[in-house]
């Protein structure tokens, strides 16, 4: 009789915390609802809607020029990919026949962007695990990226440098031998972010064994991109459904099994190199040509719907659109790769400590202007 | 107590030939205070200042480099913004408490600092059980931050202080029984002895390899004291957002956030005088001008305080579960094989004497 | 065993992360990634395909070259661009012919998509390096981007 009573009083209660909307591990206005024992996690329900803007309505009214640059707004770390394939999509329902040359500086610039990226991304990632330094030697190296981008589109992060058709204009002249420094810079400094993080014990520790996800529930949750790939799941859509120049080089899909959050991030660091190799193949032969095809100042889609999926930053982007003929879509959807890989954060995280969700939190780089498009 | 400080005696016997002993003695006391007060926030200032310069080395930066030259003033400007500010609470917060906590951190932490042996003659209080006093106070500080964290009625808060006091109750063991370590050669708690010991040498070189074993374990667990990354779960920013600490704000928060840097400064100065001889100079090169002991040891203890702030700079943060690991698990056991280790070398009598 | 070469093993990553650190430390005084912005003003230069607001050029005749066809206003996602115009009679012709009283830019709601440049047949408006676009009172970031009392230059045609 008397154990149960002190069994009763000493009973753990479980509480909630509000992780979010503003917190520094969230990365953006993501919510968060723990249900916590203590330290440890027993639910996680993400509460969405703190930064919707209503992108595919907006779709809705815009033309398909304009509908472009809105994508810059959804992932903004992988825009050019994002505008990549809005263009794509146009342009296969238009039938276009887009020179090499297109093709060629689109594969460039969307592999700068991936490194770019990855980039922030790890620099965040070390913030998040509580090493603050590893953040401006990621922006350091972003820096250079955005910097070719400013000197050939005009703008470092919302670049809007795709037109349905081709690009808006030229590269500079100086894009080739800047990018070619930048990936004898980079290659000199991506050893350095293995000796300072992904070798430290402290963070190998923090990293092995936590927020695993097995195959089979990363092909259920519909986990893309690095994600997925982490976890033993070919799913590069550059591999499986090439787009743009991707058919015509030759390149790994990054991929490990473990499922933990050291396999996400050893993928990510592993693309990181690919990205290297890749625009080492295309940067000395970038064919000459058109910078464009025409189109009608209107663009009209024939009547039907269209679907085209391309590998952003962070996985799969489908872009679907439903023509009825007009200017305008009748409906556009986006299938972002955040939204599914948030879905998966509460199945990895339960059972851990509040400090595992935020190291698998971080590995699955969400951006949240894309998951709440 | 008493003071050996040339200059202070001078003042000493002056105060007591013009008033009667009681009255002199307390504006004595006073007088010392001040100047510890004095020393307390010009430390913990520019300690900001130092911590945020090396930082932004670290990290590709500059650093504040506008308030004054070299930015020598910005901690000041902050300071002065911080007493400004409005200072606000939660509505629930239990009201007495959480105006107590900020005290109990700032006060132990200031109690803690008039011990050192800055120079021969410059120690406010050189009582026999040194370093057992220092051990004893330094533990008192998590009591503010359990307090803080507890009564301000914020869950991240309330988390922030848990974790503190398991890391401090855990950590505690270790600096404890590093020290003790040493104290086996020193033969006494009294910081003077300790220093005076050291004039055959430091004791890092006197004890040569449990020594070091001593002062890495005291380095780790005094950092883990501090609440200092890597062992900053108790505000670890990316989880708890400001830990213990959310709640506060102005002046309160800046008690918080000086004790913060006096404590490393504390850890960093028990490490220097038990260690690396306090304000002794290497190899007795400037023993005839006494005044250059204050030199010595706060360049000793500044550069131990740089080794807290590199860690800081470049670990990311454990986990609390492995934090309790690293303690229980390697830390103290390998404290206590290294205090038999340390008995047995000078039962032999192999430690090494100038 | 392992136990302790375990611990050497973690020491040994712990100091390798701090020769990284270190390393930059050292080398902090050139090493300065940030630009200290405000006082670099004279020296900072953005590239030239910057977008920093749109500007329409006037020659020394204060002419410009827009003709008012309205496509950059048509262009813009945003309806960032109004223009107000009328219809004159041509001198040169003696036709009436459409002409801006008005080119208004709302900077304010302007995203730098770059489509009014792109869609603009006679390179009337173009991007201007400007990025201290800071004001007191959002009514400033309105703007009328002909120059008052300008034309646009003879023989321009869309």
């Amino acid at each position: 009789m008397e154990k149960t009573l002190l069994y009763e009083e000493l009973k753990s209660q479980e509480y909630f915390i509000n992780m979010g909307p503003q917190h520094p591990a969230t990365h953006g206005v993501l919510r968060l609802l723990l249900t916590v024992d203590g330290e440890i996690i027993k639910k996680v329900e993400p509460d969405l809607g703190y930064i919707h803007r209503s992108i595919e309505k907006m779709c809705e009214r815009d033309s398909y020029q304009q509908i472009v640059h809105l994508t810059d707004r959804m992932d903004y770390l992988s825009s050019h990919i994002n505008n990549e394939a809005v263009c794509l999509t146009v342009e296969n329902a238009l039938q276009l026949d887009i020179p090499d040359r297109v093709k060629v500086i689109r594969t460039i610039i969307g592999e700068l962007t991936r490194i770019a990226s990855h980039c922030l991304w790890w620099g965040v990632i070390g913030m998040d695990l509580g090493a603050l330094s590893t953040y401006f030697y990621g922006f350091r190296d972003r820096e250079m990226i955005n910097d070719i981008f400013e000197e050939t589109c005009g703008a470092r992060l919302t670049m809007n440098y795709n037109i349905p058709g081709g690009l808006m204009f030229d590269i500079h002249p100086n894009f080739v031998k800047r990018t070619k420094e930048f990936i004898t810079h980079f290659r000199n400094k991506l050893p350095e972010y293995d000796r300072l993080l992904t070798g430290n014990i402290i963070f190998q520790n923090r990293m092995k064994g936590v927020g695993i996800l097995s195959r089979e529930d990363a092909i259920s949750f519909g986990a893309s991109g690095p994600v997925g790939r982490g976890s033993g799941y070919s799913c590069d859509v550059r591999k499986h459904h090439p787009y743009s120049a991707y058919d015509k080089i030759s390149f790994k899909e990054a991929l490990q099994t473990e499922g933990d959050s050291f396999a996400r991030y050893r993928v990510r660091i592993d693309e990181m190199w690919e990205s290297m190799n890749i625009i080492e193949q295309l940067i000395d032969n970038i064919p000459e040509g058109d910078y464009k095809v025409a189109t009608n100042a209107v663009i009209k889609l024939p009547k039907g719907e269209f679907y085209q999926k391309v590998e952003t930053a962070r996985g799969e982007l489908g872009v679907y659109i439903i023509s009825t003929g007009t200017k305008n879509p009748y409906r556009m959807k986006f299938r972002s790769p955040g939204f599914s890989n948030l879905s998966l954060l509460n199945h990895i995280a339960v059972g851990g400590k509040i400090g595992d969700l935020v190291a698998s939190m971080a590995t699955l780089d969400l951006v949240i202007p894309d998951i709440d498009r | 107590m008493f003071l050996k400080f040339s200059i202070t005696k001078t003042i000493h016997d002056w105060l007591f030939e013009l008033m009667p002993a009681g009255v002199a003695g307390v504006v004595e006391m006073i007088l010392i205070a001040v100047v510890y007060l004095l020393i307390f926030a010009v430390a913990g200032l520019y300690l900001v200042l130092l911590e945020r310069r090396v930082a932004a080395w670290f990290q590709l930066r500059l650093g504040p480099n506008r308030v004054g030259y070299q930015g020598l003033l910005q901690t000041m400007a902050d300071a002065l913004k911080l007493v400004s500010k409005e200072l606000t609470g939660t509505e629930k917060a239990d009201k007495f408490l959480y105006n107590l906590a900020p005290y109990f951190v700032i006060v132990t932490s200031l109690m803690a600092l008039s011990v050192f042996p800055f120079s021969e003659e410059f120690q406010a209080f050189d009582i026999n059980i040194g370093i057992f006093f220092l051990t004893a106070i330094s533990s008192i500080g998590v009591i503010g931050i359990l307090l803080g964290g507890w009564s301000s009625n914020n869950k991240f808060a309330l988390i922030g202080a848990m974790r503190s006091g398991v890391q401090t109750i855990s950590y505690e063991l270790s600096v404890g029984l590093s020290l003790l370590t040493m104290v086996l050669l020193t033969e006494s708690l009294q910081l003077s002895e300790i220093v005076a010991v050291q004039k055959n040498g430091w004791l890092i070189v006197q004890g040569h390899i449990p020594a070091v074993i001593a002062f890495v374990i005291f380095m780790i667990a005094g950092t883990a004291e501090t609440n200092r990354a890597p062992f900053d779960l108790v505000e670890a920013e990316s989880e708890l957002g400001a830990g213990f600490h959310t709640e506060y704000s102005g002046m309160k928060f800046a008690y918080f956030f000086l004790a913060e840097f006096i404590n490393m400064f504390i850890i960093a100065a028990i490490g220097t005088t038990v260690f690396f001889g306090a304000w002794l100079s290497p190899f007795g090169i400037t023993d005839s001008i006494p005044w250059l002991g204050v030199f010595w040891f706060l360049g000793k203890t500044l550069l131990l305080v740089f080794l807290m702030m590199w860690f800081r700079w470049t670990f990311p943060r454990l986990r609390v579960d492995q934090l309790l690991r690293l303690e229980w698990k390697y830390l103290l056991p390998i404290n206590l094989f290294n205090l038999v280790f340390m008995a047995g070398l000078i039962w032999l009598g192999l430690t090494i004497k100038f | 065993m392992s136990y302790v070469s375990e611990i050497f093993k973690g020491l040994n990553t712990l100091l390798t992360g701090m020769k990284v650190t270190g390393n930059y430390f050292l080398h902090a005084r050139k090493g300065a990634i940030t630009q200290q912005y405000p006082d670099n003003r004279d020296t900072l230069k953005m590239f030239e395909r910057f977008r920093g607001e749109v500007v329409m050029p006037h020659d020394e005749n204060n002419e410009h070259q827009c003709t008012g066809c309205q496509k950059c206003e048509l262009a813009c996602p945003n309806g960032s661009i109004e223009i107000i115009w009328d219809r004159g009679i041509d001198e040169a012709t003696g036709k009436k012919k459409k002409k801006i009283d008005r080119h208004i830019y709302h900077l304010g709601m302007c995203t730098m998509c770059g489509l009014c440049i792109e869609a603009c047949p006679t390179d009337a408006i173009v991007w201007a390096p400007n990025f201290e676009n800071s004001v007191f009172d959002r009514t400033q970031l309105t703007k009328v981007l002909n120059q008052p009392g300008s034309k646009v230059k003879a023989g321009i045609e869309d």
